[in-house]
């Protein structure tokens, strides 16, 4: 199958509006004849929920919470960013175009990012319009701050929870339209199996997680807005529920993976402190405005940090670059932690910290101002550590929180299969090989509300669908398929938790796969995974039944197809013999040790073909072609 | 070297809606202070799911207090003994070595009991189905700045909105009232200039549809203040008072 992106002619600023005008129209009576499934209720699922409802097409959505409220877009914090350019400050949508594609390391399709700035200033008039109470100035008109790899002010923000704002405007959207009778609700469902009908998406099987019955749900098109990956190391910032069973069980069914190596690794996160720990906190990004990072100069210094002069500090951010210093992307500010802590410098008990440090900034701005915008940060650093931040620096790690790579899709969101849509952070489009702060908000949403409800009418509009009801054998098949693993699962009776091997697995990654790669590290990995994943089909134990409320048998379904997608992963870092954004390759560095591009082999997008669990995926690749921006080797200096 | 402390868990297990309840002991030694209280019960599961024993059901997801899924009665109090900590955030070092804790789920008729501390709390989202929202279509939305919002009421809807619907507030009421829940939304969307023209509607579809959910009444205990992990403001009720009463006055 080739790889067309179905990126539309002419030049870069008029591609989406020409493309819009092109595209093939539902017209308004007929959109109620047709379904449209969306599982995934954050940003991206609920938006897009809502806004096809509002046009008429019949909205099935699915999500595996209490609520579609608690989608993990809820906890986002920091920001949005939109190229609103209300600073004076010289943004522009080709500046944040630009930036993005630079901050991605130019590994991200340039037509859908200039149409992701594009649409950023229609977001926030939507929100805003929505009741989001965005941070505002006393004149009663917008705030902004900075963000990491941009020098301007263009972050969209609401305190420090800026995506439970969002993601609440979203959900009160979607919530109006199940009331006006366009969207059917089905919380507490997960989506276990995607039906595929003559090469078309054409419904999904899922699980009722209260009664355990599996349910057929047929849909004339289907909308995975189903997160990221990040919990495939155990260890994220990610909520416990992420997971990758949708997405995965959709490429099983021949939806291609793409870059599945590019995870995020954020760098201001409370450090590891203990083998209890089920998960990672972040701390935002939007306070690199404010904290300067630094450890002391001296290795092994074990001295309280107030009690180093500023001499014996080292300000390494700062030092190497100077342009951006505390700000600089994600990926280089995680990898200079890393670096810092493995030459000895690094502070807290276990030597893998460094210090955020608002001394500085209090004693410039004073305390009241430091916590009207990071009061909430402030209070769960101190809950989490019983530290008091405005008195102590905070310790900070990186730690993996966002998956750049996902389901391949074309311009359209669609994926190779037809009729397959994928939103938001669960598809790879826009973001390339590091995700810059505040951009996860914009895209979800982008996604969401602009681009799904003109592209699925195209989709609608110009394919034959053939009428397919819940009795079609392929729905009775994947039924039974997915009745199966649930049997499977609840009769190995083994003697290892569901965690424990999950926590192996996410071990394994990280040590081999996390903050820098090598070829070595990565073939040990994919020995040892096959052997994780034969020991969980033989040694694990599932308690309780199928038909009920059974959060065990949950988690080892999700945990199944951590164990499978993981290889795919590293077969993904093994092949990427180049470093780029958040996959830095030892072997490809540069002499200072920046990430090395080898834009001659990889400018390209790498998409995964299912072959069978444990077979050697087919590797696809799509040519990244740039027109507007210049290949360069990214500098912050 | 870590501090540890021993504690005893009485727990609420119950099979499903319909079973009846009870509280079971769990002794639980060494465990670290800097646990969080999720991690604890974690590790409580663990131990059941290698005996072969149901683990206990409890809502969780995000761990880091905006969610709203998790939530417990903890020793008689929602979210146990911390002031505005949900009990993701709440770490073993607020217990004492030898305590014993009594973890039950929150007790209220519009939120049956599922499993063990499992309730459901889908009342919530029909009082947002009612009226919870302002009614703009994707794409119809004047630009951002036509319309500046005073600092301190976009400040004060903030403060309203950072509700994340966990429950807490009804549990701990003695009469099992969400006004404080629903408040919140009213007053979120009444001190906006794009939420005056649903105001009226919104207030009664709201209040009706919160009522028919059987939740009680507000008889100024304040308990629910106290209890709310995001320190919303009771303020909020009278808020929601006076815009019900000016409404009813006027759509009779």
């Amino acid at each position: 199958m080739s790889l067309d992106a179905n990126v539309p002619s002419g030049p870069m600023s008029e591609k989406w509006s020409r493309h819009q005008f092109e595209m093939k129209l539902v017209n308004p009576a007929n959109k109620r004849k047709f379904t449209v499934i969306v599982v995934g209720t954050g940003l991206a699922g609920a938006s897009a929920s809502a806004s096809l409802s509002e046009l008429g097409y019949k909205v099935k959505t699915f999500c595996f919470q209490d609520s579609p409220r608690r989608a993990h877009s809820i906890a986002a914090q920091g920001g949005i960013n939109a190229a609103k350019g209300y600073q004076n400050d010289g943004d522009s949508v080709r500046r944040l175009f630009y930036d993005t594609i630079k901050g991605g390391d130019f590994r991200s399709r340039e037509a859908n990012v200039y149409r992701l700035a594009e649409l950023s200033v229609n977001i926030i008039d939507q929100c805003v319009a929505q009741g989001v109470p965005f941070a505002r100035e006393y004149s009663g008109l917008l705030d902004n701050r900075s963000f990491g790899g941009a020098q301007v002010s263009r972050t969209f923000y609401a305190r420090g929870q800026t995506g439970q704002q969002l993601l609440l405007g979203a959900y009160s959207a979607l919530m109006k339209e199940v009331t006006n009778k366009g969207v059917e609700l089905y919380p507490r469902r997960e989506m276990l199996d995607l039906v595929v009908i003559n090469g078309k998406a054409r419904g999904i099987i899922c699980r009722n997680l209260l009664t355990g019955k599996l349910e057929r749900h047929v849909a004339d098109a289907v909308v995975l807005a189903t997160g990221g990956y990040a919990n495939v190391f155990y260890l994220s910032t990610n909520a416990k529920g992420c997971n990758v069973t949708a997405s995965w069980r959709a490429h099983k069914r021949g939806a291609y993976f793409a870059n599945p190596c590019y995870t995020q690794i954020h760098p201001t996160c409370i450090p590891v402190h203990g083998d209890y720990q089920s998960k990672l906190t972040l701390m935002s990004e939007s306070l690199r405005n404010d904290g300067r990072i630094w450890v002391p100069k001296k290795k092994g210094d074990v001295r309280p940090p107030n009690e180093i002069p500023e001499e014996e500090r080292d300000y390494y951010l700062e030092r190497k670059y100077p342009a951006f210093g505390n700000l600089v992307p994600r990926d280089v500010a995680s990898r200079n932690a890393k670096e810092v802590c493995d030459s000895g410098r690094g502070v807290g008990s276990t030597g893998m910290a460094v210090y955020l440090d608002f001394r500085d900034s209090i004693k410039r701005v004073g305390k009241a101002v430091i916590e009207e915008k990071y009061g909430n940060l402030f209070q769960m650093y101190d809950k989490i550590v019983d530290q008091n931040p405005y008195e102590r620096p905070m310790m900070i790690f990186p730690a993996v929180h966002y998956a750049m790579g996902g389901l391949w899709v074309d311009y359209n969101l669609m994926s190779n299969l037809p009729g397959l849509h994928v939103l938001g952070e669960a598809n790879f489009s826009d973001h390339g090989a590091n995700r810059l702060g505040a951009s996860a908000l914009m895209q979800g949403l982008a996604d969401g509300y602009f681009v799904i409800p003109y592209t699925i009418g195209h989709y609608l509009a110009s394919t034959k669908l053939e009428t397919v009801g819940a009795a079609h054998p392929e729905f009775a098949a994947a039924e039974a398929q997915a009745a199966e693993m649930t049997n499977k699962l609840l009769n190995i009776k083994g003697k290892r938790t569901v965690d424990d091997f999950h926590r192996e697995l996410g071990l394994l990654l990280w040590n081999k796969c996390g903050m820098a790669r090598n070829d070595k590290g990565l073939k040990e990995a994919l020995r040892q995974i096959p052997a994780i994943r034969e020991e969980f089909w033989e040694n694990v134990t599932v308690t309780g039944g199928a038909e009920t409320l059974n959060q065990n048998l949950e988690r080892a379904g999700r945990v199944a197809d951590f164990l499978e997608f993981a290889e795919t992963l590293v077969y993904d870092a093994l092949k990427r013999t180049e470093s780029c954004g958040g996959h830095f390759r030892e072997e490809s560095q540069t002499p200072e040790g920046e990430a090395l591009r080898d834009d001659k082999n990889f400018c390209h997008v790498a998409a995964w073909e299912f072959k069978g669990a444990g077979k050697k995926p087919t590797l696809h690749k799509e040519p990244l072609e740039f027109e507007e921006v210049h290949l360069a080797q990214r500098s912050y200096k | 070297m870590a501090k540890t402390i021993s504690v005893t868990l009485k727990v609420w297990r119950q099979k499903d809606a319909h079973a009846p309840g009870r509280l079971v002991t769990y002794q639980m030694n060494n465990i670290d202070i800097d646990m969080s209280f999720l991690e604890m019960l974690d590790i409580v599961n663990q131990g059941l799911e290698l005996k072969g024993e149901d683990p206990i059901a409890f809502d969780h997801d995000c761990r880091e207090g905006i969610c709203g899924s998790c939530g417990s009665v903890v020793n008689g109090h929602a979210h146990g003994p911390e002031a505005e900590t949900t009990l993701c955030q709440l770490h073993m070092r607020r217990f004492k070595n030898g305590d014993v804790i009594v973890i039950e789920p929150w007790r209220a008729e519009a939120f049956p009991v599922i499993k063990d501390l499992v309730v459901d709390r889908s009342a919530f989202d029909r009082i947002i189905a009612a009226g919870g929202f302002i009614s703009v279509r994707t794409g119809s939305a004047p630009e951002a700045h036509s319309v500046p919002v005073p600092k301190e009421n976009a400040d004060l809807a903030m403060d309203a909105a950072q509700c994340i619907g966990c429950g807490a507030c009804v549990a701990a009421c003695p009469n099992a009232s969400a006004m404080l829940f629903v408040s919140a939304k009213v007053s979120q969307f009444a001190l906006l200039p794009q939420g005056q023209p649903e105001r009226r509607s919104r207030v009664l579809k709201m209040v009706t549809q919160m009522d028919n959910e059987g939740f009680g009444n507000c008889s100024n205990h304040y308990e629910c203040e106290a209890a709310c992990p995001k320190g919303i403001s009771v303020s909020n009720i009278a808020r929601m008072n006076r815009d019900y009463l000016c409404a009813g006055l006027t759509s009779a």
